[in-house]
């Protein structure tokens, strides 16, 4: 795992809600490389976002508790980074945009100042410095007349205009990784296929590399090097995101695959994947997926299968892995 | 934002008309012949027949209101009948004082209940929260003229530290600091216990917010997350609460100046309604009703400086 910017080795964060211990990340281990984007794939609750929060450890404590591993940045463990050291690289070797882009900018500061605080508690920049790299940022992001829009306030602009000032903010400081949790969920489908352009094209440009947390498979495809698919805390399949999409091996991935409902294909109802997601404060002995996958056994209901390569770069927990041999 | 202002100020005519009105009727139902005032407790009663006359108390009360407005918009509030002053003059007098102690009281109630309100807030739940939070629970059920008697009986009468009578000058002077010292803490006492509870309240609302995560996703630190992205998105409401609180703070500024006898606005209108003179009275309710839209027009202001977005574009 060396080369690697970022990666996250059996990471575990836990949630204490009243009486139940919510393992939100159970153990979780992926990379992200120099100037190439990661997929995180999952559906709600899966514990992803939790997993992007974790990495800037803006996980609230409590109720959250990191209860084991280790996420390596560059080298060094965030987890035992101290606080100081961490303010430096959030927004600044980190950055990070959110999902929700009407409400992560702060409404009573300009897009501009809020971009210019950035930039100054990062270097020492002069003001006016800061307010022009802000505009050119702007620019970046390609927001019509940014030398006006630098001056608007967050309620002056639309979703996407918003989450293009998000991405200049994370973006201010040239960060070697940039973490977008869902940053086109929020947005409209044309929208969403600009963001997403824009996001490919500054990579090209700054050579940043990107986690994508995100549940649209469709927006993986699109975007993604590699993909992790989570489901219930921890990560149940692991590929190039050409090799997924050719070849899903475990049972969830092929469930979450043909639930994507196809243009092309006539269906009077869409696919679904039977059954529900077990209560996140239930410890199960087996794999995670056990009780809706149709493959499932008395082995893959006592023990939990390890994550293991069945191709090169192609990762899989699923004891029935190759899933070729089993459907023969 | 001039627009606004101005938009205020237009507003503010019926009002004014109204509080007018109102209180000419209120002071004509009270009891009390201003007439018999005049002239004096012995006087015979043609004398005062004579001298309401003269004064037009026997016309017809819509005449007497005109006659009374109109002498107002000229700015003829007319005369006292105890002191024979001009009612301009007793209020100009009482005025600077009142301002003075209401400058007293909240220079140090409000940053202070901000600041307990914020601390209290970013600790929830440890001993600070909960002392801040029974202190406000204290200063807004203790009624004000309680707090003003403890205040005297101990700080002024067993330990002699402050006096607790009168005014003893001009704000710069150390006799006129000593004199507010304690009308400006009882005032300021009950005004704490809101501000307090609403910054509290509203600091924990603000600091669940996206924005503040993304404040701490740019890297800032604890300090700056909450002084900048919390607190100053919280004090919006706090705003507006002591703009509410006006009210109360004048209704209590008048408690207050008359148990320190403390000549300001407050005294002169106990004053003034005590004796039924009634001029002075109705001077100082539009004074009072005129502080009242000034301070509402100022939060306003403050009001759209703090949230851009109720500014018109």
């Amino acid at each position: 795992m060396t080369g690697s910017l970022l990666s996250v080795e059996d990471l575990r964060v836990q949630f204490k809600v009243g009486p139940h211990l919510y393992r939100a990340v159970d153990g979780i281990n992926f990379s992200v490389e120099r100037g190439r984007t990661l997929g995180v794939v999952g559906e709600s609750g899966c514990g992803k976002s939790v997993t992007s929060l974790a990495i800037m450890r803006l996980v609230p404590q409590p109720p959250g508790l990191y209860a084991g591993g280790r996420i390596m940045f560059d080298g060094s463990d965030l987890l035992s980074t101290p606080d100081r050291q961490m303010r430096k690289l959030r927004g600044g070797r980190i950055g990070m945009i959110f999902q929700e882009p009407m409400t992560s900018l702060n409404p009573v500061y300009t897009c501009g100042e809020q971009i210019v605080e950035s930039l100054r508690i990062h270097s020492n920049l002069s003001a006016q410095k800061a307010r022009a790299r802000a505009i050119e940022l702007l620019d970046l992001v390609r927001l019509p007349s940014p030398s006006k829009r630098v001056d608007d306030y967050p309620h002056q602009l639309s979703g996407g205009q918003r989450q293009r000032v998000m991405i200049a903010l994370a973006l201010a400081n040239d960060p070697d990784l940039l973490i977008a949790d869902e940053p086109t969920t929020a947005l409209d489908v044309t929208i969403q296929a600009q963001i997403l352009d824009l996001m490919r094209d500054l990579q090209e440009r700054t050579g940043t590399a990107i986690l994508l947390i995100t549940h649209d498979l469709g927006v993986v495809a699109e975007t993604c090097d590699d993909v992790v698919v989570m489901y219930a805390g921890g990560v149940v399949e692991q590929a190039r995101t050409a090799d997924l999409f050719a070849d899903p091996q475990h049972p969830y991935t092929i469930g979450l695959m043909a639930a994507v409902p196809r243009i092309d294909v006539e269906a009077d109802r869409l696919a679904t994947i039977e059954g529900s997601v077990p209560a996140p404060w239930t410890q199960l002995p087996g794999c995670r997926f056990a009780s809706r996958c149709p493959l499932a056994d008395e082995k893959c209901r006592s023990e939990p299968p390890p994550l293991h390569e069945i191709s090169k770069a192609h990762a899989v927990a699923c004891w029935k892995a190759p899933i070729e041999k089993v459907l023969k | 934002m001039i627009e606004t202002i101005a938009n205020r100020l237009l507003l503010s005519i019926p009002v004014l008309f109204g509080v007018l009105l109102l209180g000419f009727v209120l002071v004509q139902v009270a009891p009390g012949d201003p007439a018999r005032v005049l002239a004096g407790p012995s006087a015979p009663p043609e004398v005062i027949e004579q001298i309401r006359q003269r004064m037009g108390l026997d016309d017809p009360f819509f005449t007497q209101f005109f006659g009374y407005l109109g002498r107002v918009l000229q700015g003829d509030l007319g005369r006292s009948l105890i002191s024979n002053k001009t009612v301009l003059s007793e209020l100009i007098a009482a005025i600077g004082p009142t301002m003075e102690l209401m400058f007293a009281c909240l220079i140090w109630s409000i940053p202070l209940g901000i600041a307990m309100g914020t601390l209290a807030a970013v600790w929830r739940g440890s001993l600070v929260d909960r002392g801040v939070m029974a202190f406000s629970v204290a200063g807004v059920s203790l009624p004000i003229f309680f707090i003003c008697l403890i205040l005297i009986q101990y700080v002024g009468v067993q330990w002699r530290l402050l006096p607790f009578i009168g005014r003893g000058g001009p704000l710069w002077t150390v006799e006129g600091l000593r004199h507010i010292a304690l009308p400006a803490l009882s005032l300021g006492l009950i005004f704490i216990g809101p501000v307090a509870r609403m910054t509290r309240s509203s600091v924990l609302e603000v600091l669940k917010l996206d924005h503040v995560r993304t404040a701490r996703a740019k890297g800032l630190g604890e300090f700056r997350v909450v002084m900048r992205h919390g607190l100053r998105n919280a004090l919006i409401p706090v705003v507006t609460l002591v703009g509410l609180q006006a009210g109360y703070l004048l209704g209590g500024a008048v408690v207050t100046e008359t148990i320190f006898s403390y000549p300001g606005i407050g005294r002169l209108a106990v004053g003034a309604i005590l004796s039924s003179d009634f001029p002075l009275a109705q001077g100082t309710i539009l004074v009072l009703a005129l502080a009242f839209i000034l301070i509402n027009m100022l939060v306003d202001v403050l009001y759209a400086l703090l949230d851009p977005r109720t500014q018109k574009r």
